[in-house]
């Protein structure tokens, strides 16, 4: 698309009626940010008093960018089965080393499998259209989701007359 | 209790999981009344953060009531109405001292390069998050503010992320009075950034996205001027045409990963997972700003890498900066600014919905229905 606005030196309104217009305005405001307190602290090294460690009673993999747990951790999801496997042999790179985050993506597509199966052996069968959340489409694009629908049937038939028609 | 349960890409589900524990003496364990579903999460729904892992509950943006708490828990008690900030911070390491609260090295074992946030991947420590009827809130020392008197719940609610991320947004811009300030991305967090920089007294702000109700909702929320970047031609040229060819101030990246305009970035970012995450407003924000201007970046991008003319960066001695919003460091201005009626962050609350409903919540945000800006899960145990 071709721009024939002219060059213009469009500094806008005046903006000073906007409500708080200003009031955090500081001329100290300069590039140190985020360091606005610094203390140097990290100098010392890692000597902090540090927090009560939670117990580790479950596998907690850490980065290899430092020597320990951290004092508290999340105890959603331990590693397990095969996406487990891979997330183990990940943490063995570094956070520096594709060789860490692409075998955590893999790991993320089989623990999708995993899931699968999991409802399964419960009992439970995953109701994918549910949790994709379609009956929001239901409420508020119904011609959209209609259309999703339509292409997917059209799609589906075609695919069935020339298989049906290769049999032949 | 009932809990949100990721089963993987774009598939969430309520379900019922067991009653968090005290792990932990700093813990306190919160029942849940307002979550929000927050933009960064449809980086972890649409499976492109590393490390997320299936039958994890999301939710960083929580509020609620103290129902138990650690042995050395001694700023809260039991029956205290609490927001939580996302970020969970120990308040003794030495970025903690240093009022780096997102940046905490106490709170994440699993990667040094992000701190401990709720319900986002075990990249970020593998927390459970707050969309669930009850959540265990670690470090409760530090992180949860009690509730002032009076103050609107959806008002704390939006005071843990949305309202923070988009003040430091602004903050890190480093604006001076009359300058023009250009924000990419119309979600709440761009909103919130275009509305927060006229309290730095930028003279003109200017926000681009391609969602036209969200242009509009900018347009009153923000008093800027919203322009959609399919109409405008490049965003590089209208910059530069709109400040007689020198460049805008500052930008401000509020959209990260998940951004659309640039069928490359789309398509290597966000279908084929080769980037971080699509890096198109980073992109426009480098070749939008002018020599010696500055970059401020709070939009989400996974941890790999991103293309973007770094090159631009040095040639044209661009200050680049960017961090998780340290939210404990800025309560205390912005609850004031909330209460003053200077900001309003509830009206940006566009839907509220059922827990029970979070995967239609998931859906109707993640694809913009119903002129969504921003959805609000609340718990069956809270009242409506």
């Amino acid at each position: 698309m071709e721009d024939n606005r002219p060059f213009e030196n469009n500094r806008g309104t005046d903006p000073t009626h906007i409500k708080g217009w200003g009031i955090d305005a500081d001329p100290k405001n300069d590039p140190t940010y985020p360091m606005k307190k610094r203390t140097n602290e990290e100098h010392k090294g890692y000597t902090w008093e540090r927090p009560t460690q939670q117990p580790i009673n479950i596998e907690v993999l850490h980065s290899i960018e430092r020597p320990n747990v951290t004092a508290v951790f999340g105890t959603s999801v331990p590693p397990s089965g095969l996406s487990g496997m891979i997330r183990r042999l990940a943490f063995k790179k570094s956070e520096n080393d594709y060789g860490h985050w692409l075998p955590l993506i893999l790991a993320d597509r089989v623990n999708v499998v995993e899931g699968i199966i999991e409802d399964f052996v419960q009992g439970k069968f995953p109701n994918i259209l549910g949790e994709k959340g379609y009956k929001a489409d239901l409420q508020h694009n119904k011609t959209g989701l209609l259309a999703r629908v339509a292409i997917v049937a059209g799609i589906t038939a075609a695919i069935v007359m020339l298989a049906r028609r290769d049999r032949d | 209790m009932l809990a949100m349960n990721y089963r993987g890409p774009k598939r969430v589900r309520i379900d019922h999981k067991p009653m968090p524990e005290i792990l932990h003496p700093e813990d306190a364990i919160v029942r849940v009344t307002r979550s929000c579903i927050c933009g960064s999460d449809l980086h972890l729904y649409n499976g492109n953060v590393p490390d997320t892992r299936v039958g994890m509950t999301f939710g960083h943006e929580f509020t609620g009531e103290v129902v138990e708490i650690g042995a050395e828990v001694t700023k809260l008690k039991v029956g205290d109405n609490v927001l939580v900030p996302f970020n969970i911070a120990c308040g003794k390491c030495a970025f903690c001292r240093q009022e780096l609260y997102g940046n905490c090295h106490e709170a994440n074992s699993q990667a040094t390069a992000v701190g401990g946030i709720f319900g986002y991947s075990h990249t970020a420590g593998g927390y459970n998050g707050g969309q669930a009827e009850y959540v265990r809130v670690p470090y409760a020392n530090v992180g949860p503010t009690v509730i002032p008197e009076g103050m609107d719940l959806d008002d704390a609610v939006m005071l843990t992320d949305v309202v923070p991320t988009g003040y430091q947004a602004a903050e890190m811009g480093g604006i001076q009075k009359g300058d023009t300030v250009m924000v990419f991305g119309a979600g709440p967090v761009g909103i919130m950034a275009a509305r927060c920089a006229w309290l730095f007294g930028a003279g003109r702000v200017i926000i681009i996205d391609h969602v036209e109700y969200r242009l509009e909702f900018a347009r009153n929320y923000a008093q800027c001027e919203a322009y959609n970047f399919n109409e405008i031609g490049d965003p590089a040229v209208f910059a530069k045409k709109t400040t007689d060819s020198l460049g805008v101030d500052v930008c401000i990246d509020a959209v990260g990963a998940e951004a659309a305009g640039n069928a490359m970035q789309t398509i290597t970012g966000r279908k084929m997972l080769l980037q971080a995450g699509s890096a198109t407003a980073l992109h426009w924000a480098i070749n939008c700003v002018k020599k010696g201007g500055i970059v401020s970046i709070v939009g989400v991008y996974g941890p790999t890498d991103n293309l973007v003319p770094i090159g631009n960066v040095v040639n044209k001695g661009i200050t680049i900066r960017a961090n998780q919003a340290s939210v404990k460091r800025l309560l205390p201005r912005l609850i004031k600014h909330v209460q003053d009626g200077v900001l309003d962050p509830k009206a940006l609350i566009t839907h509220r919905l059922p827990l029970e409903e979070v995967a239609e919540g998931y859906r109707l945000f993640a694809t913009k229905l119903d002129n969504c800006i921003k959805p609000v899960l609340i718990p069956p145990s809270a009242k409506l």
